[in-house]
């Protein structure tokens, strides 16, 4: 496997991530450089092996479906790039 | 006296109760040691809070007087720059979130405030802590205070190892008596090794994640940075403990590891993984290795050779694809809408794709791109679910290796500190700096850096005890003998 401009595109794309034009040359290479380094875990059969998610092997311990916070909405604006009353603002979306 | 810069936690703890000083002192001292210009170049701070630590300071002498001193009462601390902490700017030392102040205190951080400590300010660290080296940061590089003994070395800046760059670098120079870091694969046990220092990362679960900013979920834990034993002891029991806010925090009772300090290692297994010993092995390290083996087997404890953890070369490759794909999943959050920077675009898309582009940085785009790919349609079976069904097999590696022996005794670090520019051209090259470290990430375990002896370049070089799941009781024991034998007294050429 091994990722082409193209596919360098895309995947920038899912992310969200516009790449700089000057970088965009050297990502795919450095990407495939990288893949090719992991592709030693191929020297494994693990089909049959269990993932591993999480070390302590415990299921994520669940709350009370209760609301136990809220009422800041001051606080959870403070770092907004851009608000207007309560509220995020963001470019328009909708034509 | 000492100066009170050169005193640990511990030692100052004990003149702070005998009134021999204030806490207004010790942290006064501190201030004015990074006052000076040489402090100021090794560019450790991101944000100083110093009138904030004197303020606690003085409250601190208060409570003292009132005899309602806490565990840590006094002790001025350094922060690594991805604890949240309430009202004071947390960047993680990336463009992203360089205006950004929370209004929220992580658990860690305030268990730490509430034992007493005094807070100095906020330091260095990698982007995001991805790094080696802490030359990712997007506030440059911290620089270590270890320069080695030659003109033309010390001219050559040195890193401090990453991505704690800014903890160790501080408590080496004595800018501060301990400072909190954080380990995904490594760092804080490579940083206290490039600089001589102690650090312990707690088994995953230890201590609460809630407010650190996250790289890696199944990976981060938090943890000390120390110039001794008994302070990574002191300071571990203070930060850790169940937190409800963080729903992989485990909830078992954290025993008082000062307890273990000094005992007796008589028996102790010490197991010695022979596939630690890598192809093209330092040979500096290789001997510093087998001098730690026989001081512990002088204070009595019993060597288990021929330990095997075969799995260990998959390590690496395993860690980067999970580490990048966490990463990329827990980044997402970053889309200058709700906090931190906003680069505007043509339409909503564009000003993501602009925002992320142009607020992290090189690596972080890189590890964001690669574990969007390795968790993309087509491929997260052959790559992500493979790396986590080999992940399993490196924990079953260390369950086995643990019938035969109590903990494992290993390097710390493949070199000493590198100079800023080595080992960044080619990304892999940086990703070995952790071979010794990762695995512990992703078995979940506990694992302590004690600093050992110099090499011939005379720059630190430490050793890392690795323990069993939720036993760092047995760490602290052995670390304590080695750090007895090894006496390392060195300091670096730069101290406050």
């Amino acid at each position: 496997m091994s990722i082409d401009a193209k596919t360098a595109d895309k995947i920038a794309h899912l992310a969200r991530l516009k790449v700089p034009a000057e970088e965009k040359q050297s990502v795919a290479g450095e990407l495939n450089k990288i893949l090719g380094w992991v592709e030693q875990l191929n020297a494994l059969n693990v089909s049959n092996v269990e993932p591993l998610a999480n070390v302590n092997d415990k299921a994520l311990r669940k709350r009370p479906d209760i609301i136990n916070d809220g009422g800041h909405p001051k606080d959870i604006l403070a770092n907004a790039p851009s608000s207007t009353a309560d509220f995020f603002t963001v470019p328009k979306v909708v034509e | 006296m000492t100066k009170l810069t050169d005193l640990s936690a511990t030692e100052a703890l004990a003149g702070l109760a005998a009134k021999q000083f204030s806490a207004v002192e010790v942290t006064q001292a501190h201030i004015d040691a990074n006052s000076a210009e040489t402090a100021k170049a090794l560019n450790i701070f991101i944000t100083p809070t110093f009138d904030l630590a004197l303020k606690q300071a003085k409250e601190s002498d208060a409570r003292r007087a009132a005899d309602k001193a806490g565990a840590m009462d006094g002790i001025p601390m350094a922060m690594k720059d991805l604890y949240c902490t309430k009202g004071v700017r947390t960047t993680a030392a990336s463009h992203i979130l360089d205006n950004f102040v929370p209004p929220y205190e992580s658990t860690v951080s305030q268990k730490l405030l509430d034992a007493g400590c005094a807070m100095l300010g906020k330091v260095n660290l990698d982007e995001f802590a991805m790094g080696s080296g802490g030359v990712t940061s997007y506030f440059g590089p911290a620089i270590n205070p270890w320069s080695g003994p030659e003109p033309a070395k010390a001219a050559r800046k040195l890193i401090p190892g990453g991505s704690s760059s800014g903890s160790s670098a501080s408590v080496a120079a004595r800018l501060a008596m301990i400072a909190t870091a954080t380990d995904t694969g490594g760092s804080i046990r490579q940083p206290a090794s490039v600089t001589g220092l102690c650090g312990i990362k707690p088994t995953y679960g230890r201590c609460s994640r809630w407010g650190i900013i996250a790289f890696a979920s199944s990976l981060d834990q938090a943890g000390t940075m120390t110039r001794t034993v008994a302070d990574s002891a002191l300071m571990l029991k203070t930060m850790a403990g169940f937190d409800p806010k963080d729903s992989t925090s485990i909830d078992t009772p954290v025993p008082d590891y000062m307890s273990a300090l000094g005992t007796s290692v008589k028996g102790l297994k010490i197991g010695i993984p022979k596939e630690y010993r890598i192809e093209g092995i330092n040979p500096e390290v290789d001997a510093l290795w087998n001098k730690g083996k026989d001081m512990l087997r002088d204070a009595g404890a019993e060597i288990v050779e021929d330990i095997s953890l075969p799995h260990t070369k998959y390590s690496l490759p395993v860690y980067y694809i999970i580490a990048p794909a966490e990463a990329s999943s827990n980044l997402a959050r970053y889309d200058g809408v709700r906090f931190g920077l906003r680069v505007p675009g043509e339409n909503l898309a564009d000003m993501y794709a602009n925002t992320r582009g142009e607020g992290f940085g090189k690596e972080v785009r890189r590890r964001i791109l690669m574990g969007t790919y390795v968790l993309s349609a087509g491929y997260y079976d052959a790559y992500y679910l493979k790396a986590q069904r080999v992940r399993r097999l490196i924990r079953n590696d260390f369950d086995e290796a643990f019938k035969r022996c109590d903990v494992l005794l290993t390097p710390a670090s493949p070199s000493t500190a590198f100079a800023i520019g080595e080992k960044q051209d080619d990304p892999i090259q940086m990703y070995l700096e952790d071979v010794f470290t990762v695995p512990l990430n992703l078995a979940g375990l506990p694992g302590m850096t004690v600093p050992v002896g110099l090499a011939q370049n005379g720059l630190p070089m430490g050793l890392q005890i690795i323990g069993k799941s939720f036993d760092e009781m047995t760490i602290f024991k052995a670390a304590s003998a080695l750090e007895k034998a090894a006496n390392f007294t060195h300091k670096p050429p730069f101290t406050a």
